[in-house]
């Protein structure tokens, strides 16, 4: 082993933020310059374990010397390392546009609770809120970066438990930087959800340790290896309970939509493509590794079931908003659909890994893509003042570099080639045709359908709309280019599929052949 | 029924209060107490878990440590919110949703 091998980089890719964000909470007025530097820097441990994994498969590190059942034992395999990777691209490039969003005060009024209107008409009293927010933005976002990737390290009930807490905690927080009453109500019903996941899945960890005696998720996956004890599935079904909560699956999607639109518009992002995936990433965990044994076929159906009604029912309603941000918020709600697909796909046997690697693969290409669609909501918020739909055709056709990087996002989320969505769509549906469960088809094309109807509700916009007014304000540059640049990623990851669906197949607990029917 | 388990179960009962007083209890320190009693019950639970043996089993109550302090910084970032949820609506409750068209 040489000492490349040996380097902690896990404990490097969790350490680096949560140091930045103490830096940023200390030296506020530095905050911007810390949250940049951390987002350059952590590439350096992101790589590095990337290297480790494909030179020496599956890492572990146990913190301070301290094995398994009693210390905190991390472990990376390509599921946690992809992921990882996922949240240094969108989160550095939310950083970067951060800087512009929150950089800019142009009136030094001082922070007060202010009384606009809801629904984005509030933007002129937001200057006077905006040295607050900035102050408080970068602590906030770097602590919730530690956790997504403490999260992703963790292989052990109860850090998972510590570290979704941490997540809702700040995810919280910096809905409620936006200081409409309206983002306020909706920072507090998501706060309620939040907490009231946790402890459903917290009475199942408690559950678990009272059943198994173990908390380490490889542990319980031995101890569930013979026959199952009644009270497993109900353990399960807690914890799978209050994660569904987190995520926001159909019919539990309520907070969603107003959490997302009403914040400002890097948490935004951030929330959609990031945070939600953290508490699916541990669904994943629980389902097709821990409690592989206690999961029935019955049950990944139901999940599937569930995530089928959410691709149709958040499509139709994406389809009636008249919000930009609402619009795009209902279309997590459907693109969260596509990723429970997973459970009764992958599950079967014929599906394995193509499914694994489908749903996997829509997680990284919505995380960019539904990145790109709020950061230049965004942009285009700021610049016209609101963000209603009707009002926002000068304003598009005044920001071509937004408008092309929302159209190239566009083109994932509805899964065209060459994408992202197209590889994860084409992969799903390799797996539901190899298993014979053509009905998911169905909902895939309908869905399908309807994410091109809602963009183009969005992307008509320059071509129409005579009637509204030019943008009132002048966005930062690097607004717009920081959200082109991520566009591009996304378009960039319909090319790389082959490495990262081989990085993704280490250790991965499904097994089967890759890509059926070849790689387009 | 061993002690133990008389614990447990009351345990169990509390969460369920707590999860009934937050869903019919409309004001927010109402239903940020009851995810106290939420919490209070899972953790009286994983005591009951901790003493079921001779020598009482130390991983629980290191969770239920923990977990305190997790509840702890929970419930202060809810009670900050909640006030500033009624300074700006005028009332120490939840608006309805906001409709698609607000």
């Amino acid at each position: 082993m040489t000492d490349a091998a040996d380097t902690p980089f896990m404990v490097g890719v969790i350490a680096l933020p949560l140091a930045g964000a103490v830096a940023a909470f200390v030296w506020p007025r530095r905050a911007p310059a810390v949250g940049l530097c951390v987002a350059g820097l952590v590439w350096i441990p992101v790589l590095g374990m990337l290297i480790q994994l494909v030179s020496h498969g599956v890492q572990h590190h146990e913190l301070g010397g301290w094995a398994a059942p009693l210390g905190i034992a991390l472990r990376a395999d390509g599921l946690s390392v992809l992921l990882v990777l996922m949240v240094a691209l969108v989160g550095g490039t939310v950083s970067g546009y951060a800087a512009g969003y929150f950089g800019e005060v142009r009136r030094s009024t001082s922070p007060s609770f202010s009384s606009s209107p809801p629904g984005g008409d509030g933007e002129g009293s937001e200057d006077g809120g905006r040295a607050h927010a900035r102050a408080c933005f970068w602590p906030l976002w770097l602590f919730l970066w530690a956790a997504l990737n403490a999260l992703l390290l963790s292989r052990d009930l109860f850090n998972l438990y510590v570290t979704l807490e941490l997540l809702g905690l700040s995810a919280v927080a910096l809905v409620a930087l936006a200081d409409a009453p309206v983002a306020l109500g909706a920072a507090m019903r998501y706060l309620l959800v939040s907490l009231l996941g946790s402890l459903a899945f917290l009475l199942g960890v408690a559950l678990v340790y009272a059943a198994y005696g173990t908390l380490d998720l490889p542990l319980l996956k031995a101890a569930l290896g013979g026959p199952v004890a009644p009270v497993a599935p109900v353990a399960l079904g807690l914890m799978t309970a209050g994660l569904l909560m987190k995520t926001a699956l159909f019919p539990l999607h309520f907070w969603l939509p107003p959490a997302h639109a009403n914040a400002p518009a890097p948490v935004s992002a951030l929330l959609s493509a990031l945070v939600v995936k953290a508490s699916f990433y541990v669904l994943l965990r629980l389902w097709f590794e821990a409690f592989a044994g206690a999961a029935t076929g019955a049950a990944m159906d139901f999940l599937g079931v569930l995530g089928a009604a959410a691709v149709l029912w958040g499509s139709y309603q994406a389809l009636c908003q008249s919000r930009l941000k609402l619009l795009v918020a209902y279309s997590t709600v459907a693109q969260l659909g596509y990723l429970f697909l997973l459970f009764p796909l992958s599950g079967a046997a014929a599906g394995g890994f193509t499914a694994w690697a489908g749903g996997l693969y829509f997680v990284l290409a919505h995380a960019c893509a539904k990145a790109v669609m709020f950061l230049s909501a965004g942009s285009l918020m700021r610049a016209a003042g609101h963000d209603r739909l009707a009002g926002l055709g000068e304003t598009v056709r005044a920001m071509p570099v937004t408008a092309f990087a929302f159209a190239l996002a566009a083109v994932s989320i509805i899964g065209l080639p060459p994408s992202g969505g197209f590889i994860a769509k084409w992969l799903l549906l390799n797996a539901a045709l190899g298993d014979a469960q053509w009905w998911w088809v169905g909902v895939m094309a309908a869905g399908t359908g309807m994410a091109a109807a809602y963009a183009l509700r969005v992307l008509r916009l320059p071509f129409v709309g005579t009637a509204s007014l030019p943008p009132v304000r002048r966005v930062p540059r690097s607004m717009e280019w920081t959200t082109l640049g991520l566009a591009l990623a996304t378009l960039g990851l319909g090319f790389t599929a082959a490495p990262l669906l081989e990085w993704l197949r280490v250790g991965a607990p499904v097994g089967g052949p890759g890509l059926v029917g070849g790689q387009p | 029924m061993t002690a133990p388990a008389l614990y447990a179960l009351a345990g169990i009962a509390l969460f369920g209060l707590g999860l009934h007083a937050l869903i019919a209890r409309a004001h927010l320190v109402a239903k940020i107490l009851a995810l106290n009693v939420m919490g209070a019950g899972v953790f009286m639970f994983l005591i009951a878990v901790a003493a079921r043996g001779e020598i009482p089993d130390p991983v629980p109550h290191a969770l239920v440590l923990t977990g305190i302090v997790v509840a702890v910084s929970a419930t202060a970032l809810a009670l900050a919110l909640a006030l500033r949820v009624r300074a700006a609506g005028g009332r120490a409750e939840l608006p309805e949703q906001e409709s698609p068209d607000a």
